[in-house]
């Protein structure tokens, strides 16, 4: 009875993944201001050539052929090397074409459908891994002097692979249900099942004891048991979570496939995937807290579900109330008027496309010499930074882009303050009603400025948190009733 | 490389990443997004090795069907956060 070791990994080949790692994290880096985000995103590319590069001459597809006793003749396995190249061609092709094609406004769902890519092939590998461990050298094998040797997959391993495919699996559905809600094939509105709580945590219990038995016994049902519940439970986690919710959900897959990443490392004793790993799962994990934060709510509750389910309620009480109504002439001659004039956005201007026509309009205004800002909520749309990326999208220059806390205290001194298809972000009663859903939350003090233009569809309609805002019916507001794409169109029309 | 050694490299590369990524200016969240999922890609590593190895045929097209899969976020994640941050503008003066 013999084992075979596990082949020791070249120095050069831990330094190339290391280098890789370092690569990935300088592409993070980068990002701390515009300027030098876009040479950090080529580091990261590179680190991904590296590591990919490094793969493909350590593990080349090879035969070997016996020539004699003991001598054997090895050559590159030509098909497979082509098969493999022919993988990355397809996938890259693909994603290329998307990266082009893609509309700005989609990217919340681009992200989601992203992420549910790498969950699935985390768990792709996980289960190559489980199903030939020797090539990845987590196993042992044991040969008797009698009868087929035995092949175990070390102790340690086992769990790391439990783990990164388990990871990997609630990514991969969770994802396919933020992509569905955010692309509009499932309502945004919380499903919520019965005795749901007690459901996803006896489930989240059985992965962690199949795991652990999963040490113990290596058949195919823990491992496929373990996925199967793990692509459940990603479901279920999912379905209850409203659409307002969306940017915790999106930052938190975006955490979990960092974790997923981190786990395979473990698995495959790989640092640039640990390092990466690492990175993006604290990524993930911040900004879900930035969110959270930036709606007053606790990653509990969030997760929980359930946010805006009672949308119905609010919608006849504000039919009756009075309000002020405005046409484009009335708000075109009061931004020409003013001599600053802060713009905020929200999810409404992404729906309708409205950011080049607010560019314009922002435009028009400058040349008449009036101020123009913009001012940004955390949570406003559908991803942390959605409205930015829509408004550098429609040429609006990112100095003149505010975030809540640099901009709030100017409202006072702004003359109007123009809210694009944003509502709770505005909501006052987050700061005066205790009984409000929202209570608590940051909003823009958008009723500071001298007047407050709303564009919005119509009366009717109340925001994603499901309440209803009593900014519609004060003296210094005035209503744009209509779509916020055609509305901007008509006053940069009245400006010109 | 031993269980503790990658635990370390982990740990540290947490808090590397704490750091990093509060450091990213909220205007770059959505960038930010993209590519974190193009470099968790880096799975792709994985899945090539089980695609060249030799020994189990499903175990080979699993990694390959892998490598697609990776291979689509990793051109895609990278291209559309280069698409993004070439959009991003100083105010012309």
């Amino acid at each position: 009875m013999h084992t075979d070791l596990i082949v020791a990994v070249p120095t050069w080949v831990l330094l190339a993944y290391l280098i890789a790692g370092v690569c990935f994290i300088l592409a993070l880096r980068g990002l701390s201001n515009p300027e030098s985000s876009r040479r950090g995103n080529l580091i990261g590319m590179v680190g991904m050539a590296i590591a990919v590069v490094t793969t493909l001459i350590t593990h080349a597809p090879v035969e070997t052929i016996r020539t004699g006793l003991d001598a054997y003749h090895v050559k590159i396995d030509g098909r497979t090397a082509l098969e493999i190249l022919g993988a990355i061609v397809i996938g890259g092709g693909i994603g290329l074409i998307i990266a082009r094609k893609i509309q700005m406004t989609a990217m919340p769902q681009l992200v989601a459908a992203f992420h549910s890519l790498v969950g699935m092939a985390a768990v792709l590998v996980g289960a190559a891994a489980y199903l030939n461990p020797e090539a990845f050298g987590i196993a042992v094998r044991i040969t008797p002097i009698y009868g087929p040797s035995i092949i175990n997959i070390l102790p340690v391993s086992r769990i790391e692979m439990g783990l990164g495919v388990a990871i990997g699996a609630i990514t991969f559905s969770g994802s396919v249900i933020a992509f569905l809600k955010l692309n509009g094939n499932m309502s945004g509105k919380p499903i919520l099942l019965p005795l749901r709580h007690v459901i996803n945590l006896g489930t989240l219990l059985a992965i962690l004891v199949l795991i652990a038995y999963f040490t113990q016994d290596q058949s195919p049902w823990v491992f496929g048991l373990i996925v199967a519940l793990s692509f459940a439970i990603g479901f279920l986690l999912i379905i209850p979570i409203g659409g307002a919710d969306m940017p915790v959900v999106i930052s938190m897959l975006n955490s979990y496939s960092g974790w997923a990443a981190a786990a395979m490392g473990f698995t495959l004793h790989n640092t640039a995937m640990v390092i990466t790993g690492a990175l993006v799962g604290s990524s993930g994990a911040i900004l879900s807290y930035i969110m959270c934060r930036a709606m007053n709510r606790s990653f509990i509750s969030v997760i929980a579900g359930g946010f805006g389910a009672v949308a119905s309620g609010g919608e006849a009480a504000a039919i009756d109330r009075p309000y002020k109504r405005g046409s484009a002439e009335d708000a075109a001659f009061l931004m020409s008027q003013a001599e600053q004039v802060i713009i905020v956005p929200g999810y409404g201007m992404a729906v309708a496309q409205a950011q080049h026509a607010v560019r314009e309009m922002a435009d028009l205004l400058k040349a008449k010499g009036v101020t123009v800002k913009y001012a940004i909520h955390p949570v406003a749309g559908r991803m942390p930074g959605h409205m930015n990326v829509l408004l550098a999208e429609a040429n609006v220059p990112y100095d003149e882009v505010f975030e809540l806390e640099d901009i709030n205290s100017e409202f006072a001194q702004t003359d109007v303050a123009y809210v694009i298809g944003a509502n709770d972000v505005t909501n006052p009663a987050a700061k005066n009603d205790k009984g409000s859903p929202i209570y608590g939350m940051p909003v823009l003090d958008v009723e500071k400025a001298r007047t407050c233009l709303f564009v919005k569809r119509s009366m009717g309609g109340v925001g994603y948190a499901g309440i209803d805002n009593e900014l519609f019916y004060r003296d210094n507001t005035m209503m744009l009733l209509g779509d916020a794409k055609k509305m901007t169109e008509e006053i940069v029309k009245a400006l010109g | 490389m031993d269980f503790i050694s990658i635990l370390s490299i982990f740990v540290l590369a947490c808090f590397v990443g704490y750091y990093v990524v509060w450091s990213v200016t909220p205007a770059l969240h959505t960038p930010l997004m993209s590519v974190t999922n193009a470099i968790s890609s880096v799975i792709v590593v994985g899945a090539l090795i089980a695609a060249a190895a030799a020994g189990s045929p499903s175990s080979k097209w699993l990694g390959l069907v892998a490598v697609a899969l990776a291979s689509v976020n990793i051109f895609g994640g990278f291209a559309v956060t280069q698409r993004m941050l070439s959009m991003y503008k100083k105010k012309d003066r």
